[in-house]
């Protein structure tokens, strides 16, 4: 179980990429995911589900999420998504 | 037989580039290193490393493909292993490989990783790459400290760095001289442990011919493959190390008449006014087994 406790970021602007930039939020605001993304109107909902399912499985419920996102794979989504919760918590 | 796979090039792909890990195995490289050493900052250590385990871990590779960890005795190396090993990379590339106690302590590790994750007991395989004197001269136990140790391998720029000179480029005939001891002994070395030999990169992607004329130094002096960070060195590489029609034909040749000889009990074996012994049946049968593992010959052909 994670705790976020500051604001960090992880990924980069790159094609393929995703950037992420992860803040700690109020008990009880839930996970809100602000999302820019050239496939937008195909994928954004899928993104943006697959985001708060990362951080739920790492047990966290609240959550400011930004993400500029490139034509990332799940995988990538995954792994920036897990690095920037690192990052943000006291691990 | 794993360790008799063909390596002709080790690709590196840099562990912190999605694009790169996605697309890592469409060039046609035999082998591909993700990379969380050298090619990433200091900073994205950690995001290297989850990004790699994402990519081993949910895309499907047509190729072999190793991680470059940073060393042990660097602060993301026993966590690099940690975190990696999860993910089943076919093997694990220690940088700086110095000594037999580093290689048995990462063979410790694996260990206990494929226990826990339920993996073949030794599947997981180590290549090491030998980059300074002191590693040079323990060549033989690193390569020895292991049954995970598949190939050592050899890296020329800091190797060189590490003489205090530099890698040269040299010519067809002085090609990168500096190296010529390290490269052979990394060689002897290898061949007593039974595993294969793997050259350092060729820095320069646009000098395809001093690219061409090393490759060929190397085959020459054993290695097996030679390791790369362009696609674009591939054919090139493959070209060199895999067998030519001719050597394929000449090694059918010698097998051929080898095999007559041991029907009819003849001692000695002449093919073409030379006679033929025991070394180049053995080397005639390694160009049609390479041949075979490069795809370029099947047994019933020729």
């Amino acid at each position: 179980m994670s705790k976020l406790v500051r604001t960090a970021q992880a990924g980069t602007m790159e094609s393929t990429d995703i950037l992420v930039v992860l803040a700690p939020a109020e008990a009880g605001a839930g996970i809100q995911v602000e999302l820019v993304s050239p496939t937008m109107r195909q994928h954004g909902s899928h993104i943006k589900q697959l985001i708060a399912k990362t951080l739920q499985a790492a047990g966290i419920a609240d959550a400011v999420v930004h993400a500029t996102e490139k034509g990332a794979m799940d995988c990538t989504i995954e792994a920036r998504i897990k690095t920037a919760i690192k990052r943000a918590s006291n691990e | 037989m794993a360790k008799e796979k063909l390596r002709r090039t080790v690709m590196y792909a840099a562990g912190n580039n999605p694009g790169l890990l996605q697309n890592a195995d469409i060039y046609g490289a035999d082998s591909v290193i993700f990379d969380v050493e050298d090619s990433v900052s200091v900073m994205e250590k950690d995001s290297a490393r989850d990004l790699v385990y994402h990519a081993i871990k949910n895309l499907q590779y047509s190729c072999e493909i190793g991680v470059r960890i940073n060393h042990i005795s660097t602060p993301w190396g026993y966590d690099d292993l940690e975190c990696l090993l999860a993910a089943k990379p076919d093997y694990i590339r220690l940088p700086k490989g110095e000594t037999g106690d580093e290689i048995r302590d990462i063979d410790n590790i694996i260990t206990k990783a494929e226990k826990e994750y339920g993996y073949e007991p030794g599947s997981i395989q180590i290549m090491v790459s030998v980059e300074t004197p002191k590693g040079l001269r323990n060549a033989y136990e690193i390569a020895s400290a292991s049954p995970r140790m598949m190939a050592l391998a050899i890296g020329g720029e800091d190797f060189s760095a590490s003489l205090k000179t530099e890698k040269t480029k040299g010519n067809a005939i002085t090609a990168g001289r500096e190296l010529f001891v390290a490269r052979s002994m990394i060689v002897f070395a290898a061949r007593e442990a039974g595993i294969q030999a793997i050259d350092s990169v060729f820095s320069d992607i646009r000098d395809e011919e001093t690219l061409r004329n090393e490759v060929q130094l190397v085959k020459e002096l054993g290695f097996d493959g030679k390791s790369c960070v362009n696609p674009r060195q591939i054919d090139i590489i493959h070209e060199v190390f895999t067998p030519s029609e001719k050597e394929i034909h000449y090694a059918h040749r010698v097998l051929g008449v080898f095999e007559e000889a041991q029907t009819k009990k003849s001692g000695v074996i002449a093919l073409d006014g030379k006679m033929i012994d025991m070394p180049m049946v053995i080397r005639a049968q390694r160009v049609l087994a390479l041949a075979t593992a490069a795809g370029v010959y099947r047994k019933e052909e020729a």
